[in-house]
């Protein structure tokens, strides 16, 4: 069997700020195998959207990737240099990201960005690019395309824009693709026409999906595995069905029962997540979530725990279910 | 003499039974203006003729898509706005075309509380100044019971009386929502309306203030009208659920009814596309994708404003705008071809 397409070991990212150094991500790990989809949840200030930009080499001063390798197609990425980084970056793994109006450029035309990672990774002339961008953008499911191509970005509505910036990422056909929260700035019945268009590219192009949100339901419907972050690292992971049946870390248990649900029969108060999100410089001792948890023992409080197999399918970084306690039915 | 600092009086006595709001016939307008002169050339459409009832005690959600006209109805029913048309009736007395001191005397019965809880409060005043400034408006209290009485509201939101003096870049966006909600209740106000007062918070925090506000309402008897896009939010916390669509009320019902059986087929897409967080009941769900964009409201469509997008839309659809019905009791829409 071939091994996984993207393989990120012992990733730490730093941001070095006259205040303290915040680990925005301490030592992630995972797979990506070809053609997957996973999800990366958490909530601001996990590290999910740090741990897609060093992937993607974009982390800039005061940050720096301190330690860690970030493997594809056998090399480590995170010690190319720049420019060999640059043949990677939008070829081979292509990102889009959540504001598609900041992230398109005002000044050009919507075809001739899309068209730009062909000129710059094929050769292809400014015709030709032009031309290809049209028809990704048609695929994208942007009406009139060849004239919809020669309009600039604020022509476009916000939906418009992401699918735009999804063209983008497609043109080159890239083996993986990182959507860092693609959805939260549009509207519910736009969400669920892009992640349509998302599923749809999984699935006929074959692109692995690297999802990030804090949105646990677009998780449920998209991703076939998931991945819990919570200040700066892993706290749990395993195919998406069994996380949200059975959570084996204490903070993914609580996250699914403090959101309220659409299809909830009866009234009954939420149970929110006590006390605040941990600050990143000055994180807490033992699990960065103990003082927060209602299962901790004493042993959170000194100790970090690694992530470790828990249950047939899942890892979990926590103490108490490692020990083989079961969290409680929700 | 005794007239003379009255507070203003009703027209006719206005009891509980009766809704505590009544609006009819509500629009607000937004001028368009271009060209050189900046003449105005065109109306947003932002809220477009809307009734809508409140009961006293009762949460009316207000949900819909950004650029619906759920703020503005929501600001313009507190009188934030001047309304273009229509009458809001609060407690029995029109209150569209109040101004001066009457206004002044409806700040104290209607407050809000805002989305953003970095930009809604003044970064240069300390708590203790943002929870007591509207005591200071309307003279309610002054040296040492102002302080206690600040102290009080901190405590019922939450919040460490002690952080008085603190500024809010002291805290996180839940305690900041905290401090707004404190200076919302500083009139003891009898109608909040709640604008998006969770969206911009953490996922794991936004619990905490949802279960605050109705541990609120059932203290004080309040009376809410909650504004947001997350329709499970809004079902959670509402008695009964409007939905919005370019400046229109499209279907009113109480949430679980809007859930089990949405009769505007704007509703059932809107339900359709709302993720669920369970992975076994998103697999078999059946979405209704909706196609293309939102209308323009400088220049909405003929009829009924929802044809352009709607899988079920009819000639007749353009041709005559269709009004809110019942649906049972408790249940309107507006639609010719309602779902089954």
């Amino acid at each position: 069997m071939p091994g996984p397409l993207l393989g990120v070991h012992d990733l730490k990212t730093q941001f070095f700020t006259p205040e303290g150094v915040v680990k925005a991500v301490d030592g992630v790990s995972f797979e990506l195998n070809a053609g997957e989809t996973l999800g990366i949840v958490g909530e601001s200030g996990s590290g999910k959207s740090v741990t897609a930009m060093s992937i993607m080499r974009l982390i800039s001063p005061p940050g720096r990737i301190v330690e860690g390798r970030v493997l594809y197609d056998g090399r480590d990425l995170a010690k190319l240099s720049e420019s060999e980084m640059q043949g990677i970056r939008g070829e081979s793994i292509a990102m889009i990201f959540q504001d598609p109006m900041t992230s398109l450029n005002p000044v050009f035309k919507v075809g001739w960005q899309v068209g730009e990672p062909l000129m710059l990774h094929r050769g292809e002339s400014k015709a030709k690019a032009f031309a290809s961008a049209v028809s990704v953008l048609a695929k994208v499911g942007i009406p009139s395309p060849g004239d919809r191509a020669r309009d600039y970005p604020h022509h476009f509505s916000g939906g418009m824009r992401q699918r735009a910036m999804i063209a983008m990422g497609l043109t080159t056909t890239p083996k993986v693709l990182i959507a860092d929260e693609p959805t939260t700035a549009l509207d519910v019945t736009i969400q669920a026409q892009i992640l349509e268009l998302l599923r749809t590219v999984n699935r006929e192009f074959g692109t692995a999906t690297i999802l990030i949100t804090h949105n646990l339901g677009v998780v449920a419907g998209m991703c076939e595995r998931v991945m819990v972050m919570y200040a700066g690292k892993v706290v749990e992971s395993g195919p998406t069905e069994d996380v949200f049946a059975h959570p084996t870390h204490p903070y993914t248990w609580s996250l699914l029962r403090s959101i309220p649900r659409l299809d909830a029969e009866r009234h009954e108060p939420l149970k929110p997540i006590e006390g605040l999100p941990p600050d990143l410089i000055d994180l807490p001792s033992g699990c960065a979530f103990h003082p927060r948890c209602p299962f901790a023992i004493e042993k959170c409080s000194r100790d970090v725990p690694p992530l470790n197999r828990v249950g047939d399918s899942q890892l979990a970084a926590c103490w108490v279910t490692q020990s083989g306690t079961e969290l409680p039915h929700a | 003499m005794p007239e003379t600092v009255q507070a203003p009086t009703l027209t006719r006595a206005w009891t509980a039974a009766e809704p505590i709001l009544s609006v009819r016939g509500l629009k607000k307008w937004f001028p368009v203006s271009s060209g050189v002169l900046q003449r105005t050339t065109a109306h947003v459409h932002a809220v477009d003729g809307v009734d809508l009832d409140i009961m006293k005690g009762e949460t009316l959600g207000l949900v819909g898509e950004s650029g619906c006209g759920k703020s503005t109805l929501g600001r313009t029913v507190i009188r934030l706005l001047d309304p273009t048309a229509g009458t809001i009736r609060f407690k029995g007395e029109d209150i569209a075309r109040k101004h001066g001191g009457a206004l002044r005397s409806l700040r104290r019965e209607m407050t809000m509380i805002f989305q953003d809880p970095y930009a809604s409060l003044d970064p240069r005043q300390t708590v203790g100044d943002i929870v007591g400034e509207p005591l200071d408006i309307h003279g309610l209290a002054r040296g040492r019971a102002r302080e206690d009485r600040i102290r009080e509201l901190l405590n019922v939101v939450g919040l460490n009386p002690g952080f008085i003096k603190r500024y809010p870049h002291e805290f996180s966006g839940g305690q900041r929502q905290r401090i707004g909600i404190a200076r919302a209740l500083a009139v003891e106000p009898s109608f909040i309306v709640c604008d998006e007062p969770i969206s911009a918070l953490d996922v794991s925090i936004q619990a905490q203030i949802i279960n605050l506000l109705e541990r609120l309402q059932s203290k004080f008897n309040l009376t809410y009208l909650f504004i947001a896009h997350d329709l499970s939010v809004v079902k959670h916390i509402s008695n009964r659920v409007a939905v919005m669509y370019l400046g229109k009320v499209m279907e009113v019902a109480p949430g679980s009814e809007l859930y089990r059986r949405p009769r505007h087929p704007y509703t059932g897409s809107l339900l359709s596309a709302i993720p669920i967080p369970d992975p076994l009941i998103e697999r078999g769900r059946e979405r209704v994708i909706l196609q293309g964009d939102v209308a323009s409201p400088v220049n909405p469509p003929s009829g009924c404003r929802f044809r352009t997008r709607c899988p079920r839309a009819q000639p007749h659809c353009a041709e005559e705008e269709p009004p809110l019905e019942a649906f049972g009791t408790e249940h309107q829409a507006a639609c010719f071809y309602p779902l089954d």
